[in-house]
């Protein structure tokens, strides 16, 4: 013990009485756990907000009646023809109906489905919004509105009005933000809505929503299930839509393949839905782990160059310290400790630049349409980026402080003492 | 067992450039409290084989006895334990670690022993220094001294383990007539009073002539021992 207080002493006064070199090594490791440390808070910040904007909103299983053609025509079920080739002209899809059969003990099983976070039936309904001679088109879904909030953070897309008001009004409706701009529409006025009978409803205008997409935002509206089963004169089990929310993401394709065997119906996952989103955050990270890993390596050859030096001028040093009973690896530690110490007091002063700057992004204004709950700029202050990096400075310096500390392991005291 | 140092049918070639016999068949023992000197022409061996006998050079045939024991052939880590305790030098430069104040530069070895307690440390090196008439520069600078001063340094640095021998490989070469005689009769007193053995390279036949032996080397041969 007292042997390594005696090594840690000669590696902190050589540091010391080359503080200009020293200082300039350790900012080297500092501006690689900084800008590391910046980078993937702000990058994966981004991210998370990107995926987020999709993801929330994106059920991870969509469950629908597609409409579709029939994949066997009736002649395949003629016996006589069995052996023949028969060719169907102009081929329309088969009379159907858009609800989905027997939707209520479906949701019932789904809901009791381990795997199933939360199984939320939807109402579409085709409609016109109606102002003055014009006519709009668009759809309303009818939804639980409360649940949309609990499993689809559907409260954020809310620009004026609140959920519960929806669920508390009668034929209210949550309008999409353009739709009210086109219309000059505001909170608490009526809209008329025709359905595709001709009916025509006058609805009470709740809030106003923003998803962000353009399209969505200029013919979507939310009502509830209840008002939207009347706008298609529907039953109390009229359900168009399942949107299913999972407890394991990974598992969304597997289950959607299991429910469209299983009900016949159509499935579509999160990855069949989002396929480029996946590609985009991989390129991102690996963009900011390519600029860290660079100023890393910067810093790291730094550090080589300079212990390097340090221990061509210490040779005498090393030689006597040999003489006098000092071990190789003993000689090694001075310099492994020296290399250590410019890791950890770099990264260190790296973190904290890092924090700051972080909290910096974080602070600075950002105002877009797509995403209206957000203020500033998205950062992810995840404590585990903080352990990485100097993780990273650590173990970077050791190898860059490991082959000087081998050539000063190797010097022969004889050879230096004799060369005198 | 009274001899301290015993080299027994030492060979030694140098491989570079050209292969040359440097040392041949070298017997030599050095006896407790003796104060030895080996003198000889430039290039006849005599530093190969004080680094020989000094652990450093482990390249060469033939057996080293220390205390009783054989030191040819260990490992490395424990040569370097032998001459942290047994083996004091010092050569004809200082070799002081300039950033270091002269008493850090005493306490080194010891620390590296870590046998005493810091404290205690400081006790030693503090004497070590007293006895050479130095320790009035204890808390100066290495690099802030004169050359004689440093010598009596290096000469306190290889005492503080209290070795059973020590080594010189012309400690006084670098030093002007006054330091030198000084440095002489430190290496005497040290015999006389506190009996320990002495190996010492030199040039200086002044110097030899006081000693207790005198062992002459030529042509990679002992002449007269």
């Amino acid at each position: 013990m007292n042997q390594r207080k005696v090594l840690v002493t000669i590696a902190k006064t050589h540091l010391l009485s080359k503080i200009r070199q020293t200082a300039t090594a350790a900012l080297g490791v500092t501006f690689g756990i900084g800008a590391y440390i910046t980078l993937v808070s702000f990058m994966t910040g981004l991210n998370k907000m990107l995926d987020d904007m999709i993801l929330n909103q994106t059920p991870h299983v969509h469950i629908y009646n597609e409409i579709q053609p029939s994949e066997k025509q009736p002649i395949a079920l003629y016996s006589e023809f069995e052996n023949a080739m028969n060719v169907v002209h102009s081929v329309k899809p088969k009379q159907n109906q858009n609800r989905i059969h027997d939707a209520l003990p479906m949701i019932s099983h789904l809901k009791g489905d381990p795997n199933v976070l939360s199984a939320l039936p939807q109402v579409r309904a085709q409609v016109f919004y109606v102002a003055g001679s014009i006519e709009m088109g668009g759809v309303v879904t009818g939804v639980n509105i409360m649940e949309e909030v609990e499993y689809f953070n559907f409260r954020d897309y809310i620009v004026a009005g609140k959920p519960e008001d929806l669920k508390n009004t009668n034929n209210g409706i949550l309008l999409g933000i353009g739709i009210a701009e086109t219309m000059s529409l505001k909170v608490g006025d009526r809209v008329q809505v025709t359905s595709t009978n001709g009916t025509v409803f006058p609805l009470k205008i709740v809030g106003f929503f923003q998803s962000g997409l353009a399209d969505i935002d200029n013919s979507r509206s939310y009502t509830t299930i209840k008002t939207a089963q009347k706008l298609v004169e529907g039953a109390a089990n009229y359900i168009t839509d399942v949107n299913l929310k999972l407890k394991d993401i990974s598992l969304a394709p597997t289950i959607a393949r299991s429910i469209e065997q299983q009900f016949n119906l159509r499935a579509v996952d999160i990855n069949e839905a989002n396929a480029q989103f996946e590609t985009g955050t991989t390129i991102r990270n690996l963009i900011t782990y390519a600029v860290s890993i660079t100023l890393l390596i910067v810093a790291g050859f730094g550090i080589y160059n300079i212990l390097n030096m340090l221990i061509y001028e210490k040779m005498n040093d090393i030689a006597i310290l040999k003489a006098t009973g000092f071990s190789g690896s003993d000689v090694q530690w001075i310099f492994i400790m020296q290399a250590l110490i410019i890791g950890i007091v770099g990264g260190i002063l790296g973190l904290l630049i890092g924090i700051g700057l972080a909290h910096l992004i974080d602070g600075i204004p950002f105002e877009t349409e797509a995403l209206p709950t957000v203020t500033t700029y998205p950062v992810n202050h995840n404590p585990w980026y903080y352990a990485i990096g100097i993780t990273f400075a650590i173990v970077s310096t050791f190898f860059a402080g490991y082959l000087p500390s081998l050539r000063a392991k190797r010097v022969d005291p004889v050879k230096i003492i004799r060369g005198q | 067992m009274n001899s301290v140092l015993e080299a027994r049918h030492i060979d030694k070639y140098f491989r570079k450039p050209v292969e040359f016999h440097v040392l041949k068949d070298i017997n030599l023992a050095v006896k407790r409290g003796e104060f030895a000197t080996v003198m000889g022409k430039s290039g006849c061996g005599k530093s190969t084989l004080l680094y020989i006998l000094s652990t450093m050079d482990t390249d060469y045939n033939g057996e080293l006895w220390l205390k009783g024991e054989l030191v040819t052939g260990l490992e490395s880590d424990r040569l370097s334990h032998i001459r942290n305790k047994y083996l004091g030098f010092v050569f004809q430069f200082h070799y002081l670690l300039s950033e270091f104040t002269v008493l850090e530069n005493v306490m080194l070895p010891a620390k590296k022993l870590a046998v005493k307690t810091a404290e205690e440390i400081r006790e030693d090196a503090m004497q070590k220094l007293r006895i050479l008439e130095i320790d009035h520069l204890a808390k100066k600078r290495a690099n802030r001294i004169s050359g004689g001063e440093k010598q009596r340094v290096a000469i306190a640095r290889a005492l503080i383990n209290d070795p059973i021998i020590l080594m010189g490989d012309e400690p006084t070469g670098n030093l002007d007539s006054q330091n030198a005689e000084n440095v002489f009769q430190i290496f005497k007193k040290l015999s006389d009073e506190q009996g320990l053995s002495l190996l010492i390279v030199t040039h200086d036949l002044d110097f030899a002539k006081r000693t207790d032996r005198i062992i002459s080397m030529g042509d990679g041969k002992i002449l007269v021992s």
